[in-house]
């Protein structure tokens, strides 16, 4: 059975529509990545998934359970952890713990096996009682990770939960993610650093409140299957992309660092052609590669086309 | 039961770590206690008084001495013109001046009427009216006298007043004032820490996790409130005592009704504190609104200081949605008369009205904000 199942839904502020017709689901044990930029919608439909805010349309269930009948049934079953890290900076390590396992009702047995479980996962063992506003930003998000699991939640939700990180304990913490994924928790996690996309099974790419695509990396690169993308060395950037987007073949170029990226029309192009009608008006290019398709190409790709509709 | 438990568990364990809540709620009390107590002094004697006496006679040494003997007035200057009398109004030497003119004497011996001038200093319009009175005083009854002796008869005046004042018979404005601060810094102090205390919350997003979890609003206000309205029932009944040993605040009536009348004053003012957490998005907002909407009806519109009979009858209106007013009544009851509960239900009554007025719409504007 799918964990989290979402049909059509929706949520209005007004007449903004902040969520329109999103539909998708998470299979259990699987890391689902939700990406969009900010104010695409990302945060209102986790909110939605954890019972906080009311659907206006559609529906949802969250480990069975709909989350606009029963938004309190929803919150024993889920974990959630936000970017801020949301600890209580006076208090202890031990004592956050305490805290959160007095929230969701932890039995005394239980407490002690699940902060020894917390403490050795997040590196906090002898830190016990260090103030949390004395720990450096990986344990904090560690110690923030642990709190919300502290109930063994078959359902996490995580949003944005490696902002402000540095890149070691980032990826401590994706190692971290993928245990409890092994072990049949589902994730669903929202992000805007691409590069952390490639630790999500799934993806789901949100824009403008709409789903604008869907599907594993794999499968969200094959818009490009028929398109391939050169890379072009020039010292006059602009003068390229200007002569690429006027040439029929190519489909619309976009600026990669100093290079040119151009995505071309069919595998049927010949790039070296293109290249020497280039050279052939003056233009000065150093070198031409193929590239595959990244995620930000697709991200962009994704929204061009939702913008377009 | 136990989720809210957890909750206050918490909550207590941050106030004591947190050294400015900490001192909001302790040592802010005892603070403004020494300040206003002190400070706020309607005590009115030594009034500094200069003397124009243009009579120079028996009678006009009379009046003189009457005034010198009240105890009210010190005598500070004798000056022989208008002149002299106004340069020293003018550089604050003296706050009222007597003038007698000529012929008073006279006057009195022949029978005929006679009048003496006393000019007052009003600026501070409390202190003027107060002079006025006893400068009155004075003069009826130095009046009455002459009259007798004129008349050659040495005999006491027909009718004499003998006041006596209950509760607080030297009319110290401490007396009056303590159970008004008494009011005053326990709204204050539970207001502001409550409505601080949950904000910070919003403001470090701990609000939200909390939010996310299965504990229902009723028992997060619970646990969130409790360990203040502890800590500033222990502050407030200092407070009482301090005010015992400093000021001689008398305590006449029984501790258990003035126990009863502060946790149900508090009660509300943590609710009013809860009700500001919920409008407020940032501890600075916050803290304005619990000025205007705690501290300035606590300190004016309550009768701590002014007298709410006295206001025009619209603000006599507001007075009965200030809490502070109801625990007034029901405090100078306990303290001041030392009379019991039967005196004083009505006040404690609309105490718990307001309460579970507040408190309740906290909750329901919590719960939606829940979803």
């Amino acid at each position: 059975m799918d964990a989290i199942v979402v049909k059509d839904l929706t949520r209005r502020f007004g007449q903004f529509v902040a969520v329109d017709h999103v539909s998708f689901t998470v299979g259990q044990g699987e890391i689902f990545g939700f990406l969009g930029s900010n104010g695409a919608g990302k945060s209102t439909t986790i909110r939605m998934l954890c019972g906080l805010l009311k659907p206006t349309a559609g529906t949802a269930t969250v480990g069975g359970i709909d989350v606009g009948r029963d938004p309190e049934g929803v919150k024993q079953r889920i974990g959630y952890m936000s970017q801020r890290f949301s600890l209580y900076e006076l208090l202890t390590v031990e004592q956050n713990i305490r805290f959160y396992a007095g929230l969701y009702g932890l039995s005394a047995t239980r407490f002690g096996e699940r902060k020894r479980f917390v403490l050795e996962m997040a590196g906090l063992v002898g830190r016990e009682k260090t103030l949390a506003r004395d720990l450096p930003g990986g344990w904090r998000q560690r110690l923030a990770l642990g709190c919300a699991i502290l109930h063994e939640p078959p359902i996490l939700f995580l949003d944005e939960p490696t902002g402000g990180v540095d890149p070691l304990s980032r990826r401590h913490f994706w190692r971290l993610i993928d245990r409890l994924s092994e072990a049949g928790v589902t994730i669903l996690v929202t992000t805007h650093y691409l590069d952390e996309a490639e630790y999500c099974h799934r993806l789901a790419l949100i824009h403008a409140g709409r789903l604008a695509a869907l599907g594993t990396t794999r499968e969200l690169k094959e818009v490009f299957a028929n398109r391939p993308i050169i890379e072009l060395q020039t010292p006059d950037a602009v003068g390229v992309m200007r002569a690429l987007d006027a040439a029929p073949e190519v489909e619309k170029t976009s600026l990669f660092g100093t290079s040119v990226h151009a995505v071309l029309r069919s595998r049927s192009v010949d790039p070296s052609a293109l290249v020497s009608s280039l050279r052939g008006r003056g233009l000065t290019i150093d070198a031409v590669t193929a590239v595959a398709p990244s995620l930000d190409d697709v991200f962009l790709d994704a929204v061009e086309k939702a913008g377009r509709q | 039961m136990k989720k809210a438990l957890a909750v206050g568990r918490k909550e207590f364990r941050q106030i004591v770590r947190d050294r400015r809540s900490l001192s909001i709620l302790l040592l802010a009390p005892v603070i403004f206690l020494l300040l206003y107590g002190y400070a706020l002094n309607f005590d009115i004697k030594h009034v500094t008084l200069a003397v124009e006496d243009r009579d120079q006679t028996a009678e006009s040494r009379a009046i003189i001495a009457a005034f010198v003997n009240s105890g009210y007035f010190d005598l500070v200057a004798a000056v022989r013109s208008d002149e002299a009398l106004v340069r020293l109004m003018d550089r604050n030497q003296i706050r009222a001046a007597l003038i007698i003119p000529e012929k008073v004497g006279r006057a009195v011996d022949t029978g005929r009427n006679a009048s003496v001038q006393v000019i007052i200093n009003g600026d501070n319009a409390n202190t003027a009216s107060a002079v006025l009175g006893y400068a009155t005083t004075i003069v009826l009854s130095v009046s009455a006298t002459l009259q007798m002796e004129q008349r050659g008869v040495r005999m006491q005046p027909p009718v004499s007043l003998e006041p006596r004042i209950w509760y607080n018979p030297e009319l110290r404005s401490a007396l009056f004032l303590v159970p008004g601060l008494i009011a005053f810094i326990g709204m204050i102090t539970a207001a502001v820490s409550t409505a601080l205390s949950v904000v910070r919350e919003k403001e470090r997003g701990t609000w939200e996790q909390v939010r996310m979890a299965p504990i229902s609003t009723v028992a997060y206000i619970v646990g969130k409130t409790i360990p203040y309205l502890a800590l500033s029932i222990v502050s407030a009944m200092a407070i009482v005592l301090a005010a015992m040993a400093l000021f001689g605040l008398p305590m006449r009536g029984s501790w258990l009704e003035l126990l009863l009348a502060i946790s149900l004053f508090l009660a509300g003012a943590l609710g009013t504190g809860l009700f500001i957490s919920t409008v407020a998005e940032s501890q600075l907002v916050a803290f304005q609104i619990v000025l205007i909407v705690a501290f300035l009806p606590t300190f004016l519109l309550s009768g701590f200081i002014f007298p709410i009979r006295s206001m025009p009858v619209p603000i006599q209106l507001v007075t009965y949605i200030v809490p502070a007013k109801y625990f007034l009544v029901a405090l100078r009851g306990i303290v001041l008369k030392g009379v019991g509960i039967s005196v004083f239900w009505p006040a404690l009554g609309a105490l718990v009205i307001y309460a579970v007025g507040v408190l309740g719409l906290a909750s329901v504007r919590l719960a939606r904000a829940r979803g």
